[in-house]
């Protein structure tokens, strides 16, 4: 290029105006990436701060958050987590275990069997059942699955309806919309290309399912099911209104149970800021943040692995 | 069967060649004996084939001769691919196609009634335009046709997948990395040979190339090339390709499809490779391969 050009070019471009120098799409966009990073942080850290200060109160008997005994009025008090705990693990993995085999065969269904018009048909559907609220499918449960259950199953231990499985079977329709949605994209995902060339090889449609499709998308299979576990563990009220609300270890399917979400849901508006039974529901909040935390790990984890081939 | 040809079957020489009209008689007078030896292996009868009632390809038929190169070439839009496809029922995978007429391998009709696609797509198989490995190792890429049709012998899959990448002139560059290599980490000329290998490995009777070299650089290209000239020797292959000097090259026949006024794609001349390069009989071929359009 001749240096006669040169300075054409430059002429050209000329000085950048004050506008532009200013770069106010830059400033904002990192003011709300900023704000956001610091909205989470102080949330995070102030559930932290208050979910450990039964340990620092002195003669708040915080040994005993280790314990089974929930007995916040006793005497001496007692705060055993582990029933909660276990019981929003229990709960959660029962309705994800129904729940995953629907939802990922929905989404196959959508993705690669269903018409256009049947799809055109169910994705609308799921996205309203995303949005229906929780307290909706709660009533829908208190009202007709507990009744029922307790009707049809009580020679089977189902005395009083609420329970275990009361609990997953709500929890199992409201996550079933999650992962089919996203399981669904997961399918969408895979590369039109692949298919075609599995096909193209002379293999059946379920042979290219099981075999590429499948494997491709696995990564986002998982992720789907473990947001879905996510929202299942997170989920309190629709919860509470079906489980019995009763703090014990799990032992049996018919049995009333207490989760994290719905002991704590229960019994915030009977405590006073600062006595060790609000402290210990702190250390709840503190406990179910840190598996929600460890399921979006697990998520990150899974689609970092997703490139291996 | 006796091949409707027309015309020489003299396989190419070197292109560009300018052989009078006299030579050419000659020539096509020496190789009418051979002729008679010619088979069709495939050919297709008036084949309509429409998009959601948009007609994309109208009555197109030619034969394709067995253990020979068949170039179809064309402006885009011409219906080259959509032709293509109806070889091996690929057509039927998107929504609303409808195909008519019939195409047949070794006369029997491939869209008749009670015939499996999936076994005329074992028997006629498919090299995408754009390179497509599967997101698994090399070995995994070829192997995946005979495991699906229920190879589980590991030594013959071995073999076969070594066989089958050998034959398609890609065995140097990765046979010391078969196994932990994914096939998306080779290059996109490599990527495509992978695709002819996994294609052979399910020993099919003939291939099809839907513009193959397309994204390739042109040393990738002539490696394609070479290669269908070597692989004709057991196969018998279709090629799409709106490249001029590869029909020229590495063809033996071609067929020249254009668009008419309603944007449907039709048959205009087909022939000899030489022949119709050199003596086309329509303006719009002569038009075509001069360069004038398209």
């Amino acid at each position: 290029m001749s240096t006669s050009t040169l300075t054409a070019a430059s002429r050209l471009l000329g000085r950048p105006r004050f506008l532009d120098r200013l770069d106010l799409p830059r400033r904002l966009v990192t003011a709300a990436a900023g704000s956001m990073v610091l909205i989470v942080t102080l949330m995070l850290g102030f559930v932290a701060w208050n979910g450990i200060q039964i340990f620092l109160t002195p003669g708040s008997n915080a040994g005993s958050v280790f314990s089974t005994a929930w007995q916040p009025l006793a005497n001496p008090a007692s705060f055993g987590l582990l029933p909660f705990v276990t019981g929003t693990l229990a709960v959660t993995m029962l309705a994800v275990a129904i729940s995953t085999p629907l939802s990922v065969g929905l989404a196959l269904f959508l993705a690669e069997v269903a018409p256009v018009w049947a799809r055109a048909v169910v994705q609308p559907a799921l996205e309203i059942f995303v949005g229906i609220p929780s307290v909706v499918y709660g009533w829908l449960g208190i009202t007709i699955l507990v009744p029922w259950l307790r009707e049809n199953f009580s020679g089977v231990g189902f005395t009083v309806g609420f329970s275990w499985l009361a609990g997953s079977l709500v929890l199992t329709v409201m996550i079933l919309p999650t992962i089919t949605s996203i399981a669904y994209d997961a399918f969408r995902a895979v590369p039109g290309d692949l298919r075609a060339a599995s096909l193209a090889l002379g293999t059946t449609r379920w042979q290219t399912i099981r075999h590429v499709l499948l494997p491709a998308s696995a990564a986002g299979v998982l992720t789907a099911v473990i947001l879905g576990m996510t929202r299942a563990a997170g989920e309190a009220l629709a919860v509470q209104m079906v489980i019995g609300n009763r703090p014990t270890m799990p032992t049996g399917l018919t049995q009333p149970l207490s989760t994290l979400t719905s002991q704590i849901t229960l019994d915030m508006g009977n405590t006073v800021a600062g006595e060790p039974w609000n402290q210990a529901l702190w250390t709840m909040s503190l406990v179910l943040l840190l598996i929600a935390v460890g399921f979006v790990l697990l998520v990150r984890w899974l689609n970092g692995r997703r490139q291996t081939f | 069967m006796t091949a409707d040809l027309g015309g020489v079957a003299a396989p190419l020489k070197a292109s560009g060649s300018r052989s009078s009209l006299g030579q050419l008689a000659a020539a096509r007078r020496a190789t009418l004996a051979e002729d008679e030896a010619l088979v069709t292996k495939m050919e297709a009868t008036s084949l309509n084939v429409s998009y959601a009632g948009r007609t994309v390809v109208r009555d197109v038929s030619f034969p394709v001769i067995s253990n020979q190169v068949t170039a179809i070439i064309g402006p885009s839009g011409s219906g080259k691919s959509s032709v293509l496809r109806c070889f091996n029922r690929m057509n039927e995978l998107i929504p609303k196609a409808v195909v008519s007429g019939s195409v047949r391998l070794d006369d029997e009709d491939i869209y008749a009634s009670g015939v499996q696609v999936v076994e005329v797509r074992r028997r006629v198989g498919l090299v995408f335009q754009r390179p497509n490995p599967f997101p698994m190792s090399i070995y995994e890429n070829v192997a995946y046709g005979p495991r699906r049709l229920g190879e589980r012998n590991r030594a013959r899959l071995d073999e076969i997948v070594e066989r089958s990448i050998r034959q398609a002139a890609l065995w140097e560059e990765v046979s010391d990395d078969l196994r932990r290599k994914s096939g998306l980490a080779l290059s996109g000329g490599q990527q495509q040979r992978l695709c002819i290998a996994r294609v052979l490995a399910t020993e099919p009777e003939v291939i099809l190339m839907d513009e193959p070299a397309s994204a390739l650089d042109p040393i990738a290209t002539l490696q394609i090339e070479e290669l269908m000239r070597e692989l004709i020797e057991k196969y018998t292959i279709v090629i799409v390709t709106h490249n001029m000097q590869e029909a020229a090259r590495a063809s033996d026949h071609t067929v020249f499809m254009s668009m008419g006024t309603d944007r449907a794609g039709y048959l205009v001349e087909r022939g000899p490779t030489r022949q119709l390069f050199s003596m086309p009989t329509h303006k719009l071929t002569e038009d075509y391969i001069t360069g004038r359009f398209g």
